[in-house]
């Protein structure tokens, strides 16, 4: 199956717009702050951007939350651009890569369908890069406080005294 | 002669840990008068300092000591180094505990007398009977301030119990209630009563539910009589040549090894930790560890069968607001072996927050599968399956000399396999907990797996003959008369009710008979 973008995967210009298009809000977190403007590519430190484009897509394959914008995805796998992760990462987005074109993509990011993504990502389940991914994703996505209202999760209610006056038992459709 | 005490100070009582057990122990000896030194391997934290936030909170309270696992269980795949989620602060795991305070049922004092040969289960009666136990129970349900006992009313029920009711009752369940909590609906010894908040894994930023942090510890502490060390890690409890124990070695908070002498020492580290403690101790009189002469230090670990079902509506539940367990149906605990399986279980109402739910409502899952079912977060409801399980001689904690932790003593290993028991138990308990959301219109449902381990029990057990076990009826080892066992390790099965409640009674008994026996020259 030949895809019609290339075998580069997205571009820089791509990326950028993606970025653009998902509205990028950085927040402070894990380290690391870019400011509300700043493009998410020009603030990798150590990983090729397409390594680290390639390492979202995978972020988002794993948990697909389709109303969960690409912002915190990145926020997510940030931590992995440095020069402790890195050659790992490059190394693992690279067998990703490999295992695409096993399947007859050009590259992960050519993969046009989510399902065929998926397969990709089974067909390297057991390795310990999948397993490191996923398992800083559990943490790194649904830790982030600001993706908490998307699922309706309320967080600490101690300094807003409880809900003994704010609805502990409003269930109204019993 | 008050505290603090001198570590030459041979006339002090030691208690290692200040949970359920320790701290209960450590504060009614002090009230009555004897001295006591508490040694905490973890910091101290109060109601002010206890955090709305599920991982930050795990950060600052649970032991994240280095462990090992084995055994065929699913949490030693998903959490290889974490086979319990138990607490390492002033207060033990009474911070992190729901709340859940239950007597047993008379038969489960019983359980080789009432089950019979179970094949591959090392089941003993206890040697103390319902009835010995009851004016204890009464006092440990007065020291909590348990709801639906002595008079005090139980709590207002939150969303989550308000599906779990519906759903049982359609089922034809009776006893359905908000619980038995040692968490106070109205306000109670110096304590306010629940704001609702959730977050009671956290520990209760109101005070609002007991834990030995904020009560019996600082108010042992008032006496005079307690002085507790914290940042205070146990490394091994020595003795003299008549096999007396003499003190206790420990590294203090600036690393430091200590010998702080005994003239008695109670273990209350929780049923990982007090095993490995004893078998760290060996000596050259003592090769396979202190108290150890039957073999069964560090057996018979019980988890408690468990497991959780979350069911999504087409509505929002909020399961989270509100107090996490106060919702139980009791008519599953009483044992009928017509089910397929020997005892019973209990069902509680169990929420978790996004962060955690993503960890354990299906550890290691990804796609679509497990991302919908988040996505439907807060429209769930969620139960908590708290059955008996048997003991077994083979699940067990050793001690893992290839792993050091960061004292450089050998961490413990906690191998666990499910009986076919407790299977049975938990297929019958998920087909339950389904039927009881799908009754209310649950359009999906999710047989949760256990979490790591919060019910630790079994590993110093109580028996009547040393050869079955670890220490008599008063948790006094059968080998050694001044070495006393203050925790969910004496357990000798571990019934169907949440723990806690039992081993505040039995070290508030515990602490009877040891100032006795101590008044009257006879330890």
């Amino acid at each position: 199956m030949k895809s019609p973008k290339g075998p580069k995967g997205l571009t820089r210009r791509q990326l950028l717009t993606r970025v653009s298009a998902a509205g990028a809000v950085f927040v402070v977190g894990s380290g690391f702050m870019a400011a509300k403007d700043a493009a998410w590519a020009t603030e990798l430190t150590t990983v090729k951007p397409e390594t680290f484009a390639s390492l979202v897509q995978m972020a988002r394959d794993i948990y697909p939350h389709d109303r969960i914008g690409d912002e915190y995805y990145v926020l997510a796998v940030k931590g992995y651009d440095n020069p402790d992760n890195a050659e790992d990462i490059e190394a693992g987005i690279e067998a990703l890569n490999s295992a695409a074109r096993g399947k007859g993509f050009a590259s992960y990011l050519d993969i046009g369908w989510e399902a065929d993504r998926v397969r990709v990502l089974q067909s390297m389940e057991e390795s310990p890069f999948f397993q490191k991914i996923r398992g800083g994703l559990v943490t790194g996505l649904y830790n982030q406080k600001a993706v908490w209202p998307l699922f309706g999760y309320e967080g600490a209610s101690f300094e807003l005294g409880g809900y003994i006056d704010r609805g502990f038992n409003d269930i109204n459709w019993l | 002669m008050a505290a603090p005490f001198d570590l030459n100070d041979d006339s002090v009582v030691v208690v290692i840990g200040t949970g359920a057990g320790g701290g209960v122990l450590a504060n009614e000896l002090a009230q009555k008068g004897v001295s006591v030194v508490a040694l905490e391997a973890g910091g101290r934290y109060l109601p002010e300092d206890y955090v709305n936030d599920e991982w930050e909170s795990f950060g600052q309270l649970a032991w994240v000591d280095p462990r090992t696992t084995s055994g065929d269980w699913r949490v030693s795949r998903d959490f290889s180094g974490l086979p319990a989620w138990i607490v390492k602060a002033v207060g033990g795991s009474s911070i992190h505990w729901a709340g859940a305070s239950l007597r047993f049922q008379p038969h489960e004092w019983k359980a080789k007398t009432t089950y019979g040969a179970v094949q591959g289960a090392n089941l003993l009666d206890w040697p103390i009977t319902g009835e010995e136990l009851d004016p204890w129970y009464t006092l440990a349900e007065d020291k909590l301030g348990v709801t639906r006992t002595g008079g005090r009313a139980g709590l207002p029920g939150n969303n989550n119990f308000l599906v779990l009711e519906k759903g049982a009752k359609a089922l034809g369940y009776k006893e359905v209630h908000t619980g038995r909590m040692a968490i106070n609906s109205a306000d109670y010894d110096d304590r306010v009563s629940c704001q609702q908040t959730g977050f009671c894994f956290q520990g209760c930023k109101w005070g609002a539910k007991w834990s030995s942090a904020y009560t019996d510890v600082p108010r042992g502490e008032a006496t005079g009589n307690l002085e507790v060390r914290d940042h205070a890690h146990v490394a091994r409890i020595v003795h003299n040549d008549q096999g007396k124990v003499t003190g206790v070695e420990y590294f203090d908070k600036d690393g430091s090894l200590q010998l702080q002498k005994a003239r008695l020492v109670s273990v209350a580290g929780n049923s990982i930790e007090s095993p490995r403690l004893l078998l760290n101790s060996a000596s050259a009189m003592f090769p396979d560890g202190l108290a150890n002469s039957s073999g069964q230090v560090g057996r018979n670990y019980m988890r408690h069968m468990t497991g959780s079902v979350y069911a999504v509506f087409d509505k929002p539940v909020k399961m989270w607001r509100g107090t996490t367990m106060a919702g139980i149906i009791q008519d599953e605990a009483r044992h009928d072996p017509s089910r397929g399986f020997v005892g019973g279980y209990e069902l509680e109402t169990l929420s978790l927050g996004l962060p955690f739910m993503a960890a354990f409502l299906d550890p290691g899952a990804w796609g679509r599968e497990f991302t919908s079912a988040m996505d439907s977060y807060e429209n769930m409801a969620g139960l908590w399956i708290v059955g008996e399980d048997m003991p077994q001689e083979t699940n067990r904690i050793t001690v893992n000399h290839d792993v050091k932790d960061q004292w450089g003593l050998p961490v413990a290993n906690v191998h666990f396999d499910d009986h076919p028991n407790d299977v049975a138990m938990r297929n019958h308990a998920y087909k339950q907990g389904q039927a009881i959301y799908e009754a209310v219109g649950a359009t999906r449902t999710f047989p949760t797996p256990p979490y790591p381990s919060t019910h630790n029990l079994g590993t110093n057990r109580m028996s009547e003959k040393p050869r079955d076990g670890v220490v008599n009826k008063w948790g006094q080892t059968h080998d050694i008369p001044n070495l006393f066992i203050s925790d969910g390790s004496q357990f000798t099965t571990g019934a169907s009710e949440n723990p806690t409640l039992t081993i505040v009674a039995l070290a508030i008994r515990q602490a009877d008979h040891i100032a006795r026996e101590l008044s009257a020259g006879n330890i």
